[in-house]
């Protein structure tokens, strides 16, 4: 498992989708090409936007199907994060 | 052009200002005020403030922003929220700076992703509040801006201000820009005769400028505008957007009456008026009631619901099989 430490790129209020694209293509994406799995942690993170979770995510469930999520697991989420992280997941399928 | 700032104006009652705008002569700002008192909605000071940065660049004349000495009593919130160094104007007020700021969100521009996100940092101090009422003010503030910094197209970014207005409880948050207006936007992925047609697909959950697939792109997820009408209407708040010659308000639910929250905006309780001045760009002003806000979590559930249904509604539509014969 590679774990990913959201905090430190993006702050504790995680707006920014530009860097959401960035950790997506340039962090998460690599991991699964090789056939790996991430950890993605939002430790000290208070809240999320809707827009950062869909530039963050989207594209791995429309590239990779669903099963993505057996692969891209999320750790210390508050409910804020968990309910944004949610909608967005619901949305794709 | 010429402004009149009123005794009061505000969400509620916005309609008689804005169609009181005169957008004739756009080299020339002239703006004029109430003698006695001046209250009004931030989004109006992000207006004035959006209109004489347009004008300051368009015009060939040396001094093109004109305003009538103010003498209001409340006349000092103008300066203190920064709208006459904005205009780049000397309003002859001295502001002692040992006095209260009060609690509000001064008038910044913003035009790149890196300033908003510094602005988000640095704004929430400024409101003294709860930090349970500070994510939705967060949230509303940086999927707005973000839209007007990827839709607008707007040389000058966004204008943005708030304020807290402790009598009512309530945060009022203005965001203007002068860019290409929704219209234009949303015509590059869908069909929309009318500006009001325009509003209408913005606020409708799934649908963005950027595509016309279903739950947007890997970038857009056109939910941004949805979002922020849900948020506006579960708390029972007022919510106005203004793009070319159309005004949508979000008119505030009765107390005690159970909300539902709905895919199409013309199905909201709003008003609608197509006959505005034309505004070259997008308007938005919201107002969160701090009394009545809902916990942020079980606010999100309910616009999960109405989102994901919505747009698998859509895509069931747009569904084919194949024929066979």
């Amino acid at each position: 498992m590679n774990i990913i430490k959201l905090h430190p790129i993006v702050g504790s209020f995680a707006e920014n989708k530009d860097k959401a694209r960035d950790i997506r293509l340039n962090t998460i994406l690599p991991i699964l090409e090789k056939g790996g799995s991430a950890v993605l942690d939002f430790e000290n993170i208070d809240s999320i936007t809707q827009s950062f979770a869909h530039a963050l995510l989207s594209d791995l469930i429309r590239n990779y199907g669903i099963d993505v999520l057996d692969r891209v697991i999320f750790s210390n989420c508050n409910e804020t994060t968990k309910r944004i992280i949610e909608t967005v997941v619901d949305y794709m399928q | 052009m010429k402004i009149h700032l009123p005794n009061s104006s505000f969400l509620g009652n916005i309609n008689s200002f804005l169609k009181s705008i005169d957008i004739s002569k756009e080299d020339v700002l002239e703006i004029t005020s109430n003698e006695k008192w001046i209250s009004v909605h931030p989004v109006i000071v992000c207006l004035v403030a959006s209109l004489g940065l347009e004008v300051r660049q368009r015009s060939k004349l040396s001094n093109p922003i004109i305003c009538q000495k103010f003498t209001a009593a409340s006349k000092h919130y103008f300066e203190r929220i920064g709208l006459f160094k904005f205009l780049g104007l000397d309003s002859e007020m001295r502001i002692n700076s040992h006095e209260s700021a009060g609690r509000f969100i001064p008038l910044t521009q913003i035009s790149e992703s890196m300033k908003l996100t510094k602005f988000i940092e640095d704004m929430v101090p400024l409101l003294h509040l709860d930090p349970k009422n500070v994510k939705p003010i967060k949230y509303i503030i940086s999927e707005l801006v973000r839209n007007v910094l990827e839709h607008s197209q707007s040389i000058n970014g966004a204008v943005v201000c708030a304020q807290y207005y402790s009598k009512s409880n309530t945060i009022r948050i203005g965001i203007v820009d002068s860019g290409v207006g929704i219209t234009k936007t949303i015509r590059k992925s869908h069909i929309a005769h009318t500006d009001l047609d325009a509003i209408q697909l913005a606020l409708t959950p799934g649908i963005t400028g950027t595509t016309s697939k279903e739950g947007g792109t890997e970038y857009n997820a056109g939910a941004g505008l949805f979002f922020i009408k849900s948020i506006a209407k579960i708390n029972r708040d007022f919510f106005i957007i203004y793009s070319g010659n159309t005004l949508y308000k979000l008119l505030r639910e009765k107390d005690g009456k159970i909300i539902h929250l709905f895919s199409n905006p013309l199905d909201d309780k709003h008003s609608k008026d197509i006959t505005m001045p034309i505004w070259n760009g997008t308007v938005v002003g919201v107002d969160i009631n701090l009394n009545e806000t809902e916990e942020f979590t079980s606010l999100l559930d309910q616009i999960r619901n109405i989102y994901t249904n919505s747009v698998r509604e859509r895509k069931k539509d747009k569904y084919k099989k194949p024929k066979f014969i």
